[in-house]
């Protein structure tokens, strides 16, 4: 046997040292690959559920498999005409992917870019739970937008006037622990239940204020208390719900179904 | 050197030879995934297999690997068990791993790891290394624990994500320290931990390597 420290032996333990621990990781990584997946589509369901007010963090994956294949029904819209749309598999079709293609994307301008995205999808799936004729109960879009240090993904949830928040929460975001992280806290979600988007007028009035919302003034039913010690994160908050409900985001959407049901 | 038994092995990196409180390593990780218990548990388990199992594999092929490329070997050997860790927390505990996102696989460049494979596995027979880096993961467990119960319990008022002190902001009486849950606590509490274990082991005290010689000349005026 040659010597252990030679070159030809050196470059076989290395080839030998490679190619085991690839066949090791490629074989985990494939074999788990289907449970993953399933977990996050189901991480996301949950928190759909969660925001929609139909359970909590904590359902078991058959009663959200079970609402899903009943009760909530994914849609695809195509943000730019307003329209539901069927090109893609709303199942499947991934947002957040499409807003890195430049086929299936728009960059926006900076002026535009209020909640700092950088990119918007022409495709997003929404989730609506109708009701026995047919109208909308429920509508749950996806908003996301930078707080401080992340990109906060969440969802909310209005009532078939479209305008009254049944639940708002984020799933994803990496803000400060205790600080921008309260956006997690059950407490300040609660606070939007019931809170109103648009005023009478048809603007985006909802708002995020410092300092507490007083209950005697007329703007109150707009107004949710921002998150103590969490300027940046409350502002980013602010800023992608003015993002997601206006021009850029699902604003022609909202108009289209609202002159529907008129 | 003498002849190390395996409960010596075992055992000594709690207190004796903890690799947090005694070798400073792997502090990094400790900082960031002890704000709870739920992840902090569970980072130790990961750490404490990997450690365990790389220097098994490590030690067992200890007599082939040339020395020139010792080092690569070993990182190979690490990063191959850590994804493989990783890939198994994403499909049985999503949503641990996404709290713990990218720790597990920073346990990769954790100093503890790539320590005991450098330091012992590759002197030292399969079953005593195996035992070598299961003691080390869990002196690191024991020190992350520690922190994890202080940081969660006084910074969020929760064990496991129960409730034990009601905070103010839930209705309760208990103003949570938010300075716990932030970095830098654990920086202050591991410490501590090591001021403690000192005094309790006098023999841990480092001795000072070299004293600062007074100043005599005057170079600024």
């Amino acid at each position: 046997m040659s010597n252990k420290e030679s070159t030809s032996r050196t470059l076989l333990v290395a080839l030998a040292v490679s190619l085991v621990s690839s066949v090791f990781v490629a074989g985990a990584a494939v074999s788990l690959k289907p449970l993953q997946t399933q977990n996050r589509l189901l991480d996301k369901q949950r928190s759909i559920a969660a925001i929609a007010g139909m359970g909590g963090r904590e359902l078991p994956a058959a009663q959200v498999r079970e609402l899903f294949g009943e009760t909530i029904k994914a849609r695809l819209v195509n943000l730019e005409t307003g329209e539901f749309a069927d090109e893609f598999d709303p199942v499947t079709f991934d947002p957040l992917k499409a807003a890195k293609d430049p086929q299936l994307s728009t960059v926006l301008a900076a002026g535009e870019d209020i909640a700092s995205i950088k990119r918007r999808e022409r495709f997003t799936t929404v989730y609506l739970i109708e009701g026995a004729q047919g109208e909308i109960e429920t509508l749950i879009l996806p908003i996301r937008g930078y707080g401080l240090w992340s990109t906060l993904h969440g969802f909310m949830a209005l009532e078939g006037d479209l305008n009254t928040v049944v639940g708002l929460g984020f799933h994803e975001h990496a803000e400060t622990p205790g600080l921008g992280g309260e956006v997690d806290n059950p407490r300040w979600r609660g606070q939007w239940e019931g809170k109103r988007l648009f005023d009478e007028q048809g603007e985006v009035a909802v708002q995020v204020v410092k300092g507490g919302v007083d209950p005697q003034s007329a703007m109150a039913a707009y107004q949710v208390d921002a998150l103590a010690g969490a300027t940046l994160t409350s502002n980013g908050v602010n800023n992608l719900l003015h993002f997601w409900l206006g021009e850029q985001g699902f604003g022609p959407f909202l108009a289209k179904l609202r002159s529907k049901e008129a | 050197m003498a002849k190390l038994t395996p409960k010596e092995v075992l055992l000594n990196p709690l207190f004796n030879n903890n690799p947090i409180a005694l070798q400073i390593l792997g502090i990094c990780s400790a900082l960031a995934v002890t704000t709870n218990l739920n992840t902090a548990l569970v980072m130790s388990v990961a750490l404490t297999l990997v450690t365990a199992f790389s220097n098994l594999f490590v030690s067992l092929i200890r007599a082939q690997i040339p020395s020139s490329i010792r080092m690569i070997v070993q990182v190979v050997i690490i990063a191959s068990l850590v994804i493989v860790v990783d890939q198994t927390l994403k499909a049985f505990a999503y949503s641990l791993s996404k709290q713990l996102s990218v720790f597990v696989g920073l346990i990769i460049t954790n100093c503890i790891v790539m320590g005991r494979a450098e330091g012992f596995a590759m002197q030292n027979p399969p079953f005593l290394s195996f035992l070598d880096g299961l003691g080390n993961g869990l002196g690191y467990s024991l020190v992350l624990i520690a922190v994890g119960v202080v940081r969660e319990l006084f910074g969020a008022g929760k064990l496991f994500g129960i409730t034990i002190l009601q905070p103010v902001t839930e209705g309760g009486w208990y103003q949570p320290n938010g300075l716990l849950l932030l970095p830098p606590s654990a920086f202050f509490l591991i410490g501590l931990l090591i001021w403690g274990l000192r005094e309790w082991k006098r023999e841990q005290v480092e001795h000072t390597q070299f004293k600062m010689a007074p100043q005599v000349r005057k170079e600024a005026f």
